[in-house]
Formats: C-alpha cells, structure tokens, sequence
C-alpha cells in the first residue's frame, strides 16, 4: 500500500507542511493512505521521516524509531503506559498524530537516563520495588518526571485547589510557587497511569523520594 | 482508521475555506477526536488542524472578564492564577476532568465539542441515533446507567461528558465561532442542544464554523464558588453527576447563585428553576433542599439511573451549604 503513497503529496520544509488532496482515483470506500515527509526531534536526535497521516506517535516511536519503552497499552488514552514528554509536558503518545508535531521536541523514558547513569526517578523505582511486571513503569516515570515538573512551577492538582487555594470556595490569594507532593496529591496527580499489577505503593514511595530530593523536575 | 489529508493552515480564514469540503474536521488536541477515529466512529476525509490558528493566550477584556482562546490548553486554563481566583468552579472542573496527560493535550475549544462517552455511539456495531441517524436508541432499554436523567428523548438519552462546560454553563459564557458566514458569538447555556428528534447534533454550530475564544464574564459572585463531582472512582472518571455552584449570602439571605448541572442531560444543565427559587431565600440547607427539589421535578429518570436524582439533590445541597458555611 506504501507505494500509493504520490510522491506529489510529499511536501517538505516548513511553509508547506502540508500534505495534499486525498487521493481522488481511489476507492471512494477504501481511500488509499495520505503520506506526510517531515522531521522529528526525539531524545535530541532529529528523524526525517514519510509516515502515514493516521500514525500515531506511539507507532512511529515503536515501529519506525525503535523506540519500544513507551507501550501500546489500551490505544485508547485510558491507561498511560504511551506517555511520553513533548517540550517537556507529558502527553499521551497513543492519540497524538505524528504528522500533528510542529517542531516539537519528543522525550521518551530511554531519553531520561542511561543503564549507567539513570534518571533519578528510574533509580527511585529500582530501589522503591516500583514495578512487577514493568509494562506501564516507561509511562509511570515520563509521567511521574512530568508531575514533578508541573508541582516545581506551581500547577495545582484538584487536591492542591480545594485543600490549599480555596477551601470551602472561598476567594483566598491563590498560593503560587513551587507546591510540595504528598501522598494524596502524588495520587491524585498520578491517576492517568495504570497498574495491572498494583505496584502502586512502591510507585508513590518511589515519586515521593525524588520529590523530597528534588531532583526529579527536569 | 480512514486515510486523511492533513492541513495546518496559518489564519482563521484559511482553516475556515479549508473546513468548507465535505467530510471535514477541525482537530486540536486531538484526545477525542483521534480515539473516535480509531474506533471507526468519525471518517473524516480531511483533518484540519487549529492549533496555529487559535489563540493560546488569556487576555483581561475591558469588561473585567477573561477572553480564553480556543487554542488554551486545560491545564494551562486551570493553572491561571485569574481563573483560580476568580472563577475557582471553572479551575476545579478542568482539575475533575480527564488525566494529567490529557489536561496537557485538550483545548479549549475542543473540550466544548467532545462527543458523548454513549457506550452506544463509541460502538460501530450497535445501533445509535447520534451516530447514524435512524438507526435506533439501544440504550433506552440498555445500558444506560451514567446516562440521561432529565430531557432526554426517545431517540437519545445521551449525555454531555465535559466538566469544563459545566461551569462555563453557570458563568454564563459567551463562545466566540468563526465561518463562512462570518464571526458570531454563542451564549452558554445556547452552544449545546437538547436531542429531540435529531440527536446527530450536538451543539446549534454549522458545518465549517470553527471556536476561536470563550470569554468569561465578569462575575463577582463567581469568587465564591465551587464544583463537585460525584463518580465510580476518586479520580481519572466522567461524573455519575457534578455541580458547578456560585453563592453570594448578603445577611443571611440569597442575594445571587449559579448552579449547574454536569452528566444528567444532552447538555451542560443550567439550573435556573433551582436558582430562581433560592434567590432571595434564607440560606439555609432546608432551602437549598427545596431549590433542588424543583429543579429535579423534572427529572424522569430511566430504569437504571433513578439513583441520579438523589445524587444530584445531594450534591447541590452540599455545594450549596459549603458556599454558604452553614453546614
């Protein structure tokens, strides 16, 4: 199917990232695929790549990279283990459309650290036991990274705006700056990543260390 | 997935021309509309993509309201220190809703126009008015549990799955859309619509007609005010019922309320038989009960959701009582 890919709808370069009419002789049922050439940036290694508009980053990463850290769990945005960072904000790889990234810079878990010099939250869930089977912990630890980074600047949580901001609704002064991490707010901020095997506690033991040391946030 | 040809176009103008063909959707964040893809359930031929179009910015408007552009992640509306102070239900509806990760990716604009969680409509193999029209209502006699409990029809009991629309339904929000036709502005409640007879319809938008900003009022009374979800888990779920609530009590008395209503119609539900008994009322439990009591009059619950009503007169008097401090 691949070759049906018309060069003409191959379009590189910025002004016309585009990538043209669907294909107008096919099978008004069966459209045959639509590709895209463009360039992404992951773990800081640039990718030129052809991909069908409907691939997903996850497939991309997977398929095309070799990138297998991030895991096609549900496909569905529903369980977390395709979360991946971009600019540095954790977002779900499964429903993003690779052909969508306008230069933007993708940071997958095999970008956070090396087998020799791990990411301190890839240390913290070694030694926190944070895992059984490990398909979600590559989600579990972008997101994890990713809520680190959100607490440093001072994004509140639902916990962190009815328990600090505003109780009882109340128009108190909305507390800025650098929020601490808790149990029930690593909870609360963590619920997107799921874990078949219940390794929850030693997921939260292990967020909450890189917390307390604070060298989590990237 | 049905192949598509994907456009980015750099003005309004330019998306709109492009959203005029046939079989053609505007994407944003992309966190519905590419699972309702992968589902088979939406086939658009073309995606258009806002994200260089709308604004991503929140500006004060001369009135003392904030005008959000469409493009405004939710995690980035949330963290606003305006919108937490000043409208505290709308940031604790985006914090109710979804993940961390989709907070992240979901718009603005895209949030207003999110398709039901039907368990029907995401179903190619199940019959849906909403999907395709005239086939039929399985969830009438099915599952309907988490689904409608107050002006649905016989061709839809389907509900409205955002939390963010909720309160912008309370604070009386003005949706700013861009088309062929030109600019308009859609009040809320106005941008949803009830089923009726044609629940293929979600909002009274045309084809082509793209959200480009949701202006807040301004709204004093919105400072003193919250929102409470009630769902199957503490986190990461769409409501069984929410409650946008605002309450202003001058000497004990209801001055000014907003309530609203998440998860029990086609529509982010504005309670204003509620408010309009409560204003002017004595703050107190026993009339905040009254004032959800007519408000869930007309309720007409399905065989398996009945336990709404309840939940819902629970959650406004709690809201309510919490506001006003005299629980």
């Amino acid at each position: 199917m691949r070759e049906s890919w018309d060069s003409r709808e191959r379009i590189a370069g910025r002004a016309g990232r585009v990538t043209g009419q669907a294909n107008t002789s096919g099978d008004a049922a069966a459209p045959p695929p639509v590709g895209a050439d463009l360039r992404i940036s992951v773990n800081g290694a640039w990718h030129a790549l052809t991909v069908d508009t409907r691939e997903s980053l996850l497939d991309t990463l997977r398929d095309r990279l070799g990138l297998t850290g991030a895991k096609k769990g549900c496909d569905h945005g529903q369980c977390g283990a395709c979360t991946v960072l971009i600019d540095g904000r954790r977002v779900l790889s499964c429903l993003t459309l690779t052909v969508s990234l306008d230069d933007e810079s993708v940071t997958t878990v095999e970008g956070l650290g090396l087998p020799g010099a791990p990411h301190p939250l890839q240390r913290a869930f070694v030694e926190h036991d944070a895992l059984q089977c490990g398909f979600c912990t590559p989600g579990q630890i972008c997101s994890a990274v990713g809520v680190l980074a959100e607490a440093a600047e001072g994004r509140p949580s639902l916990v962190t705006h009815r328990d600090r901001a505003h109780p009882g609704g109340s128009a108190e002064p909305v507390i800025t700056g650098a929020l601490p991490l808790d149990e029930e707010e690593i909870r609360e901020r963590m619920s997107g990543n799921l874990c078949r095997c219940g390794a929850y506690p030693g997921i939260l033991a292990a967020i909450a260390e890189a917390a307390r040391a604070g060298e989590g946030a990237r | 997935m049905r192949p598509f040809a994907y456009h980015r176009p750099e003005t309004v103008a330019a998306a709109v021309a492009q959203a005029g063909g046939a079989d053609v959707m505007y994407l944003a964040g992309g966190t519905n509309l590419v699972d309702l893809m992968r589902l088979g359930v939406l086939t658009p031929a073309t995606l258009v993509d806002v994200t260089r179009v709308t604004s991503a910015t929140i500006e004060q408007t001369p009135g003392g309201g904030l005008l959000v552009g469409a493009g405004v992640r939710n995690s980035d509306l949330t963290a606003h220190p305006l919108v937490r102070s000043r409208y505290p239900l709308l940031a604790e509806a985006l914090l109710a809703g979804a993940s961390g990760q989709l907070r992240n990716m979901a718009t603005v604009g895209g949030n207003l126009l999110q398709r039901t969680r039907c368990s029907y409509f995401q179903d190619v193999t199940k019959p849906c008015n909403k999907r395709d029209p005239g086939s039929g209502c399985p969830a009438r006699t099915g599952d309907h549990r988490n689904l409608a409990i107050i002006e649905h029809s016989e061709h839809c009991v389907a509900t409205h799955p955002s939390d963010m629309a909720v309160a912008l339904v309370a604070l009386g929000a003005l949706v700013h859309v861009e088309g062929a036709a030109g600019a308009r502005q859609v009040p809320m409640p106005g941008l949803h619509r009830l089923p009726g007879d044609d629940p293929s319809r979600d909002t009274v938008l045309v084809p082509g007609e793209l959200i480009t900003a949701v202006e807040l009022p301004a709204l004093p009374l919105a400072a003193r005010s919250l929102y409470r979800k009630a769902r199957d888990r503490a986190s990461f779920s769409f409501a069984a019922v929410s409650v946008a609530a605002a309450l202003q009590v001058e000497q004990g008395v209801v001055r000014d309320c907003r309530i609203a209503l998440g998860s029990v119609a086609h529509v982010p539900w504005r309670a204003g038989r509620a408010e309009d008994a409560l204003r002017g009322a004595p703050a107190t439990e026993q009339e905040f009960a009254r004032a959800a009591d007519i408000e869930l009059e007309q309720a007409r619950p399905l065989p398996l959701n009945g336990y709404k009503v309840p939940l819902a007169r629970n959650l406004i008097v709690r809201a309510l009582a919490d506001l006003a401090a005299v629980r």
